[in-house]
């Protein structure tokens, strides 16, 4: 009998011990809502000639105010990473380029985002030729079940970019050899897409977005469900692809971010918090949450 | 830590304590859910066996042997071989003279009556056809073979006993006599039952037949299809990819759902009231049954696709919206393909409801008795739900048989139906 008391108390000492733990990084936290008012994005929000402007984004689920009065430029060949814990809204953000948000029960987007002299944010866009010129690769792999010359040539064939079918089948040849998956897939062209393994799904779906022969191209996460070798092979692909075109990737790997980007941004809680070189960031980053960020002590 | 750790009972100790408990919990279920299959195989079994005994005579039948002289002086004595002519002669007096002849001794009016009702009615219109049909055989004698009244069918198929005592039976001793007679002389035979499956109803048992009843079956059913399939598969597809997410559209959702609960017969009532009495479609036409059976399928039909659309996963969606394909063209190539299986089931289920609907038919008066064949959704004509109702509620002992061979063809048909479904499903469905 007095063993089991004894237990009791131990366990809920432990609970007690958890419970200060969990208040302290609450305290933490809330330091940060607190202070969010007058929070200024650090670093440099602006590029030169960009190719993509953000202005003043808001996005809204509901009442949920996802993303706060969001300032960025993205540049012109270049790699702009986004970081930040779970749930900062760096994937909404990112979302709000090509108007996938438009997809999502509830969600509403207000703000400026130019790209070749047009708010693509307006209502009167049509979304079509915008995701024909922003492409986008998702988290989880997702061919489409059709064979794999199908997943890349239904781009091309829904905007009528090969005039026959020896042009549409140039355009599948040479988006599968800049995706790196040529070699891979050559022999296998009419077997489902679905049938290949995760990371040359995912490099499928980069040869599906490139197809369409974007100019920016964004990715949500694309290594979260991958090994590392089809991770590093991602990887050189984006270093590759970043001649042509600009890549904006969401990431939860630091190490990745910092590998493949020139630039990173940094997102907390739907704010901004710091944008500069990636080498800036990781070696001297300009804001308390961002260093314990990096340096791992939340997220 | 150490004493702490001897003094609590193993976690393993607790395990193994409450294995037994959980076996025999599982063990239980496990009997019930064996239980309850077993029931519902007996109980179909049951169902199987009182349909296929009871129904599996009825696709045979008693024919008689006559020898048939065919008399120009009786037939045709102007020897003009008009058609009109051919058509109203009496042609029961053939039969008649046929039967007199094969059993001279019977003289008695009464007794001749009784010889005479041995064949039936049906025997006319064999002859009158076959004349008809080829005039040649005009002064010729043959030798025909006749479908017998349905009291000698039931006698020969032992379904009415001899041994009852004579007033209680519909064939009295002599004419059971006669059948001995004739079936000695092997001019008494059971065969195939063709007419069965190529006739309409009739008030003879012997003549009734079930494909008036399945040929407006079919009818009622392409109406149905072609006007439920395409309406159903669009709603399904606007409410679920296009609609926006309003009161609207969930007062919609609320409705089609409810309507998928109307008692049938109130479906019925409409079509009585739109489409007969305010549009003035034909009564018991396959046109106005298809319609009211289209919509109460278009509920199911509806609900089982918005179903399918659902169970497609939204990374599909979201892969083709974001290489820029419209709304249209992404529910076009990428949803509705493998929607395609489940939308198919749920169409099939709903036409396997609508085969087997009698309640709102009867209001539209699908259940009249309707002797002729339809040609087209515009004739009158029953389905076979309705007629296996019609011959249940006869009299006659020979249409037990029919009803549950009716009840065969029936499930025949459904059964065709269901297997139709799943090849078209197997051949739709992506397996990567």
């Amino acid at each position: 009998m007095a063993d089991i008391v004894e237990i009791e108390q131990q366990d809920n000492q432990i609970e007690r011990r958890k419970k200060e733990r969990r208040k302290q990084t609450r305290i933490h936290l809330q330091t940060a809502i607190v202070t969010r008012d007058n929070r200024q994005t650090i670093g440099e929000i602006t590029v030169a000639d960009p190719r993509i402007r953000c202005t003043d984004i808001d996005v809204f689920y509901g009442d949920k105010h996802a993303v706060r009065n969001v300032t960025l430029d993205i540049g012109r060949q270049e790699i702009i990473a986004m970081i930040g814990p779970s749930g900062c809204g760096k994937s909404t953000f990112l979302r709000c380029f090509n108007r996938m948000n438009d997809t999502i029960e509830n969600c509403h987007v207000t703000g400026k985002i130019m790209m070749d002299g047009q708010d693509i944010n307006d209502k009167s866009i049509d979304v079509v030729p915008l995701r024909a010129k922003v492409g986008m690769v998702f988290q989880k792999p997702n061919p489409f079940p059709k064979s794999v010359y199908e997943n890349v040539a239904f781009g091309p064939r829904i905007h009528g970019l090969a005039k026959d079918k020896v042009e549409l089948d140039e355009i599948v040849v040479t988006s599968l050899k800049r995706a790196g998956l040529w070699e891979e897939v050559k022999d296998r062209l009419d077997q489902p897409g679905t049938s290949l393994s995760g990371g040359q799904q995912q490099r499928l779906c980069i040869a599906r977005a490139i197809a369409v022969n974007p100019e920016v191209i964004l990715m949500d996460e694309p290594c979260s469900a991958l090994d590392p070798i089809a991770t590093t092979k991602i990887e050189e692909l984006m270093d590759k692809l970043c001649a042509d075109y600009s890549i904006v990737i969401v990431t939860h790997n630091m190490q990745q971010a910092a590998r493949v980007s020139h630039r990173t941004a940094y997102f907390h809680l739907g704010d901004l918090i710091e944008v500069g070189t990636t080498e800036q960031i990781f070696t001297k980053p300009g804001h308390q949450l961002t260093e314990d960020y990096i340096t791992g002590r939340f997220g | 830590m150490n004493k702490l750790a001897s003094s609590r009972p193993k976690t393993i100790d607790l395990i193994n304590a409450s294995l037994p408990k959980r076996h025999l919990s599982e063990k239980l279920f496990r009997s019930i859910g064996l239980i309850s299959i077993m029931m519902g195989l007996m109980f179909l079994f049951m169902l199987f066996y009182g349909i296929v005994s009871k129904g599996y005579t009825a696709f045979q039948q008693t024919f008689i042997q006559l020898e048939m002289n065919f008399d120009e002086q009786l037939l045709d004595p102007e020897g003009t071989r008009h058609r009109d002519a051919l058509s109203t002669v009496d042609y029961s007096g053939l039969v008649k003279a046929s039967l007199g002849k094969m059993f001279p001794d019977v003289t008695d009016r009464n007794e001749k009556r009784l010889l005479y009702s041995l064949v039936s009615t049906g025997a006319t219109y064999q002859l009158r056809k076959m004349v008809m049909d080829k005039p040649a055989l005009i002064g010729q004698a043959q030798q025909v073979w006749v479908p017998a009244d349905d009291e000698v069918d039931m006698l020969i198929k032992g379904h009415v006993m001899r041994d009852v005592p004579e007033t209680e039976r519909r064939l009295r001793d002599v004419q059971i006599s006669w059948l001995d007679q004739l079936e000695a002389k092997e001019k008494l035979v059971l065969k195939f039952n063709t007419a069965f499956f190529t006739n309409g109803d009739s008030r003879e048992p012997e003549l009734a037949g079930i494909w008036g009843a399945l040929m407006g079956s079919i009818y009622t059913l392409i109406v149905t299809l072609i006007l439920s399939f395409p309406m159903g598969v669009a709603t399904a597809i606007y409410l679920e990819e296009f609609a926006p997410k309003n009161k609207w559209t969930d007062l919609i959702e609320v409705n089609i759902n409810n309507l998928a609960a109307v008692p049938s017969i109130i479906f019925g009532l409409l079509g009585l009231a739109v489409f007969i009495n305010f549009m003035s479609f034909p009564r018991s036409a396959p046109l106005v049954g298809g319609l009211v059976l289209a919509f109460m399928t278009l509920p199911t039909i509806i609900i089982a696709s918005r179903g399918a659309l659902k169970s497609v996963p939204p990374s599909i969606r979201e892969a083709a919206l974001g290489v820029g394909a419209s709304a249209m063209q992404t529910v076009y190539f990428h949803v509705l393909p493998l929607a395609i299986p489940g939308i198919l089931t749920g169409t099939i289920i709903g036409m396997a409801r609508a085969l087997g609907e009698t309640a709102p038919l009867l209001m539209i008066g699908m259940v009249a008795f309707i002797v002729n064949i339809p040609s087209n959704i515009f004739d009158p004509a029953t389905v076979l739900p309705v007629q296996i109702f019609l011959w249940a509620d006869s009299p006659e002992r020979a249409f037990v048989e029919r009803t549950s061979a009716a009840i065969m063809v029936l499930l025949g048909f459904l059964f065709i139906m269901n297997a139709l479904a799943i090849i078209l499903r197997k051949k739709f469905e992506r397996r990567w």
